[in-house]
């Protein structure tokens, strides 16, 4: 049996009064995160992952924001919880990382007594130089070197990648359960993308620290995660495990997802693949299954909303949204080598 | 930090000796008449006419004429010739009073401006923002020659509660002093009150969004923390900008309605009665004590930018 789940998610649902109209962020989110567990959550701009990720911490509350389902963190129901408990768990208990370091920082305040802030704000009982001796650690173990003097700098005194490198040690600057990375790579350089996702993967392998990392590429899902939750226009499409979403996936979206990763071991296209057309306006879905327009395997079906359920018999945990039954899908898959793309044309080798 | 300072004050001073040449050709050489009798004065005689052409060296070459006039503003012979008394002996008279009335309207301008625009941002939409942008827009609305009337008459000749104009040293009787002070620091200050919430409320509504504010709010900070510290801190640096350009326009001259109006004898009165009796070399001095002050003040503003935003401190090379 596996371990009981440290946070989870049951039916969440994320709308937005806004002047166009109402606007469905995410539509029944579900998933249930262990410790010690990496879960990824993939999709495009403006699939409610961010929304599903700052819901969880209570970051979107406000009164155009309409809030439903049930997030719970160790049996404790986060949705209901006032603004003062949500205030204590934030960064106590969930940390959370941001997509841009550049930004995330407050530019007129150094960096060490940012983190100062996190740790005294929770425990006000740590000493100024006490909380600052524990910053110089947490530089130390996220790989900053130099710590006892770059916890001085000031945030345009560090690159990209350290800054990266210090917000992870400001959201884990109170020992939290959950670290949540909400695009944690996107605006750093590849090289610096593949430090910061070791230096994530030994800090839940050593801390035993439950992540969510947030993230529309697949190549850092490849290399991190445990599980996977694809969305799509706010709504779960397919959820698995590492392998069953990479080898056996069940949702066109998904295979184009995987068909845009570029190969090295594969002959070079004429032209990148990509999914034909772009997401839908959230103020205007598509009756029935949201992908339908851009799905070049739809048929009758597909006006209506498949339900996210397992269509394998073989593996319980991995469900998908499409009406497609399995054998349909292997054929297609193979048919096409990369469905859900444009056919790729190969570049005479000379 | 210290070679900003000085990096600084080398660029002040480098201004004024540009505003001090423009000020020579304004007043002695663009206009097309004997500036000697400009300088004199309405009813003038010929004989001072002609001791004032020699005094100042009007034969001589410009360069030379301008190191004349440096020379006569430095060592405090710039003198007004009807009655004959030294410039920079009204100007220092008249600073106590001008420095009263403009720092006591700054402090009030800036703290009033500065709690309304946070309070309005912080509960924008709210009904308390709603009436707060009206009282905004109508402290920017009405001028001073009105508004000064207007509680002159009430308060001071309906109601009787502060004295009807004048100025009374601070340490002559501080009461008094302050008495004396309140309308007149209002007046002045009520479009400034108005003009900075706005200011700052917009600031902090654009600051809001930034991603530091919501990484804040993700460290489990309380909101009036988040408020304070991270949104407002950064809404300063503008307004110190703006404070500094009108606090330095204000020492320069902006006071001189308000002078005029509540009869408070400082250098606005003295440019003003100045202009009224065509007096050059009063307004020459008043002109380039304001051009100090505006320059000086914009200095020290620099100064406290840099100390605000630490990214100022290198020049232009930190991003």
């Amino acid at each position: 049996m596996s371990p009981a789940p440290l946070l989870s998610v049951r039916d969440l649902r994320v709308a937005f009064a806004t002047e166009a109209g109402r606007l469905q962020a995410v539509d029944g989110v579900s998933f249930d995160l262990r410790p010690g567990e990496v879960l990824a959550i993939v999709g495009e701009s403006g699939s409610g992952k961010s929304v599903t990720a700052q819901t969880i911490i209570a970051l979107t509350r406000s009164n155009n924001a309409r809030i439903e389902g049930s997030v719970k963190l160790g049996g404790e129901e986060l949705l209901e919880a006032s603004d003062a408990t949500m205030r204590r768990l934030r960064g106590e208990r969930i940390g959370m990382v941001f997509q841009d370091p550049m930004t995330s920082l407050n530019p007129v305040y150094r960096i060490g007594n940012q983190i100062v802030e996190a740790i005294r704000a929770h425990q006000g009982s740590v000493g100024k130089e006490e909380a600052r001796q524990r910053v110089v650690e947490l530089f130390e173990a996220v790989g900053i070197p130099d710590p006892e003097r770059r916890v001085d700098a000031y945030p345009h005194e560090f690159s990209g990648g350290m800054r990266q490198r210090a917000m992870i040690a400001m959201a884990l600057a109170l020992e939290p359960e959950v670290l949540i990375a909400d695009e944690p790579t996107t605006a750093l350089d590849v090289t610096i993308q593949a430090q910061i996702l070791r230096l994530l993967e030994d800090l839940n392998r050593e801390r035993g620290l439950a992540t969510i990392l947030i993230t529309h590429d697949l190549g850092v899902v490849a290399e991190v995660a445990d599980r996977v939750l694809v969305m799509y226009a706010g709504k779960v499409v397919e959820q698995g495990t590492l392998d069953e979403i990479f080898y056996d996936p069940q949702h066109p979206y998904t295979w184009g997802l995987i068909g845009s990763l570029t190969r090295l071991d594969r002959p070079r296209p004429h032209r990148l693949p990509q999914i034909a057309g772009s997401p839908p306006s959230l103020l205007d879905l598509p009756e029935g299954c949201p992908f339908r327009p851009r799905c070049p395997h739809e048929f009758s079906k597909c006006p209506q909303l498949p339900g996210l359920e397992a269509r394998l018999p073989d593996a319980a945990d991995h469900r998908d949204r499409c009406w497609l039954t399995p054998e349909r899908k292997r054929e297609k898959r193979q048919v096409e080598g990369q469905i859900g793309l444009e056919a790729p044309q190969q570049v005479p080798r000379p | 930090m210290f070679r900003f300072v000085v990096r600084r004050l080398a660029g002040m001073v480098l201004v004024l000796f540009v505003v001090s040449l423009l000020v020579f050709l304004i007043f002695n050489v663009v206009p097309n008449s004997p500036p000697a009798q400009r300088l004199a004065g309405k009813n003038a005689t010929p004989e001072l006419v002609k001791s004032i052409e020699e005094e100042w060296g009007f034969d001589q070459s410009l360069p030379q004429q301008y190191v004349t006039m440096m020379k006569k503003v430095f060592t405090g012979e710039l003198i007004q010739y009807s009655p004959r008394i030294p410039v920079d002996e009204r100007i220092k008279e008249g600073i106590p009073a001008t420095f009263s009335l403009s720092i006591g309207a700054g402090i009030i301008w800036l703290s009033f401006g500065l709690i309304l625009g946070y309070l309005a941002a912080t509960r924008a939409g709210g009904r308390l923002d709603r009436i707060l942008t009206g009282v905004a827009i109508a402290g920017i609305s009405i001028p001073v020659f009105l508004l000064a009337p207007i509680l002159i008459y009430f308060l001071t000749y309906k109601l009787e509660i502060f004295p009807n104009g004048g100025y009374v040293g601070l340490t002559e009787d501080p009461w008094e002093w302050l008495t004396h002070m309140i309308l007149p620091w209002f007046t002045l200050a009520v479009l400034s009150i108005g003009f900075y919430s706005r200011v700052l409320r917009s600031n902090m509504l654009d600051v809001m969004n930034e991603d530091y504010v919501r990484t804040a709010r993700a460290k489990g900070l309380s909101e009036r923390r988040v408020m304070t510290r991270h949104v407002l801190r950064n809404s300063l640096i503008p307004i110190v900008t703006l404070f500094g350009l009108d606090f330095g326009a204000t020492i320069a001259g902006t006071a001189i309605i308000t002078e005029v109006l509540y009869n408070i004898d400082g250098i606005g009165l003295y440019a003003a009665e100045s202009i009224a009796k065509f007096e050059l070399p009063p307004i020459m001095g008043v002109t380039l004590y304001g051009a100090f002050f505006v320059v000086f003040v914009n200095a020290l503003v620099d100064i406290a930018y840099a100390y605000l935003d630490p990214r100022v401190r290198l020049g232009g090379s930190a991003r």
